[in-house]
């Protein structure tokens, strides 16, 4: 391939804030008064405008997309969820107080709700990237472009902003740099962020009170999650339960029920997962997979039947809670799911499978998607591990 | 140094079970603490003063009754003077008998060391051991019951009031793990030496 798109992304040496950078960087450069900072300035630089450092040996393919760009992609992927969530916010605090705000006023009542999450999430995640980066003296990588825009929308509406943050500091140090930072990490760290959120302060994490933002910051009006229904439902059988029910399928598959702000509706879920798909981002592979296992698992738990939670028809696994933005946006991370196409099938498979036996097993914990990807994280290496091998072997009896 | 460069929980890695067990409070940390050194140290004296006229093919059995004979007399004297914790502790005070680190100076240095040197050894690796055991108590007890040895420090100082809450996790056994790990990594980049290549 030629190199024609790097010279045209040069920047163009005419434009005023290209002219800035350019004049700034030798204090950042090597013996200028600010070279500590360099990384921090690199960062900024190749978020303003594609480097013109291209591979000039050794590697044989070349893109134009790289860490950034492959990043962004998956945040203009997570915007349909996040738009339709700040709308959805805005949405149930309207219907459990029966104030009238137009649909333009429920969206900006989510969106003042929301903002502040994101700020401090990214506030905090980049601070404390930044600083490793100039600790250790390497470039700022992009992953947490993506960690800190999920994890306000798989935390409850009501979380406090400083729980928030030091759930931020955990996940992105612990689960992070302590592996050595970007593409080094074996755990989710968004997932990590949420379940140190669920395991320290359970009380804002689970239950009935804590979906529905109220007029104040911080504080939440009551409103079950379908999942959390289901969990307190005394109706016998399966019928009993659906009924009982406070939310059509319909309203599942859009989303207008109470929720962490991104994981509510499928539809702009399935969207986002177009975008994924379409650009090559994340592996179809285990998206289809998670998707199968939680079926094959409903459909089993069907056959069985025991009890009315059991009966449940195995879609509505995928209605509720967050499953599916599980499936499409965190059980797909490049970096800690499996590498291996056959490794990929078997860690999707017992993702869903996972998930949907946690949610019907538990009594503890509604929502099992979360712990199964953990738990699936663990296991990649080792699942990859065993393809290899097998693979090994398979072709060292085909030699004989 | 058994104290940093040789610990035996966060270099040797030994002992990690009662740490985890324990430490959910500074007290029961304490005592614990107190305990392992006292058996560590006098079991170390008393198989070195003995240990040319233990037989070598039965030497781990009379290591285990030595350090049984002191665990049972420890478990005495804390249920005589400190009843509420060593209910507390449990079982993992009779647990120290299988501790790792007190088998694993027992077999690396007393079976091979003059009694003062082993005694001195004893009481190093068992202040290793508190050192460690002491902070993670500290630090969980803190923040996961916002308490310091009992006394409500958070409530005290009008930290709920201000939308404070306790940490759920800390008190969890798996934070304990992390927070040693945390240890670790820091003991690692401080001291290059003990960094694997």
């Amino acid at each position: 391939m030629s190199d024609w798109r790097y010279v045209k992304n040069d920047g163009g040496n005419g434009h005023p804030l290209r002219r800035f950078v350019d004049r700034i960087k030798p204090t950042f450069s090597e013996g200028g008064r600010l070279s500590r900072l360099h990384s921090t300035f690199e960062g900024f630089e190749t978020f303003l405008f594609t480097p013109k450092e291209v591979t000039r040996q050794g590697a044989h393919i070349r893109d134009a997309a790289d860490l950034k760009r492959s990043m962004i992609t998956v945040v203009v992927a997570l915007m349909p969820a996040l738009l339709f969530g700040m709308w959805n916010v805005g949405h149930q605090y309207a219907l459990a107080t029966g104030e009238h705000l137009g649909w333009m006023g429920e969206w900006w009542f989510g969106f003042i709700r929301l903002l502040p999450m994101i700020v401090v999430s990214y506030a905090v995640g980049l601070g404390i990237e930044f600083a490793f980066a100039q600790i250790r003296h390497h470039d700022v990588y992009e992953g947490f472009l993506v960690t800190g825009i999920i994890i306000p929308m798989i935390v409850p509406i009501s979380t406090p902003l400083w729980q928030l943050a030091l759930a931020v500091a955990f996940a992105v140090v612990i689960a992070k740099e302590m592996f050595g930072g970007t593409g080094m990490n074996f755990l989710n760290p968004a997932l990590v962020a949420r379940a140190f959120l669920f395991f320290s302060y359970p009380t804002h994490m689970s239950g009935d009170n804590v979906w529905v933002s109220a007029k104040h910051f911080g504080d939440a009006l009551s409103g079950a999650t379908p999942l959390g229904e289901i969990m307190t439902s005394t109706a016998p059988g399966v019928d009993g339960l659906l009924q009982n029910m406070s939310y059509s399928m319909m309203d599942m598959f859009v989303g207008v029920i109470p929720g962490s702000v991104g994981e509510t509706s499928v539809v702009a879920i399935l969207l986002g997962a177009a975008i994924l798909l379409v650009t090559g981002i994340a592996s179809w592979r285990i998206m289809f997979s998670v998707v199968l296992g939680g079926g094959l698992m409903g459909l089993l738990f069907n056959a069985i039947g025991a009890n009315a939670y059991m009966q449940l028809p195995f879609y509505y696994h995928y209605l509720m809670g967050g499953f599916m933005f599980g499936a499409v946006f965190m059980a797909t991370d490049p970096v800690t799911s499996a590498q291996t196409n056959c490794g990929k099938w078997i860690y999707g498979l017992l993702i869903g499978a996972f998930a949907v036996m946690l949610r019907v097993f538990n009594p503890a914990y509604p929502e099992g998607m979360m712990l199964a990807i953990l738990l699936m994280n663990c296991f990649a290496p080792l699942i990859d591990h065993c393809v290899v091998a097998a693979n090994i072997s398979y072709r060292k009896k085909r030699m004989k | 140094m058994p104290f940093s460069r040789e610990n035996p929980i966060t270099v040797q890695v030994l002992g990690i079970c009662s740490c985890l067990a324990v430490t959910a409070q500074l007290k029961p940390a304490v005592v614990m603490a107190v305990s392992v050194t006292v058996v560590v140290a006098l079991a170390n004296l008393i198989i070195s003063l003995i240990r040319k006229t233990i037989p070598p093919r039965i030497r781990i059995i009379v290591q285990l009754v030595v350090v049984s004979m002191l665990v049972v007399l420890v478990d005495q004297v804390l249920k005589a003077y400190l009843y509420d914790v060593s209910k507390q502790l449990s079982v993992f005070v009779g647990l120290i008998i299988t501790n790792c680190i007190v088998m694993g100076r027992l077999e690396a240095f007393a079976m091979s060391h003059s009694p003062l040197e082993s005694l001195c050894d004893g009481v190093g690796n068992g202040l290793g051991y508190s050192v460690i055991l002491v902070s993670l108590g500290f630090i969980r007890e803190l923040f996961g019951s916002g308490s310091l040895w009992g006394y409500p420090v958070c409530e005290k100082l009008g930290l709920y009031a201000a939308g404070y809450e306790n940490n759920g996790l800390m008190v969890m056994p798996p934070m304990a793990l992390i927070l040693v790990g945390v240890i670790i990594w820091i003991q690692r980049s401080r001291n290059k030496d003990l960094q694997e290549k």
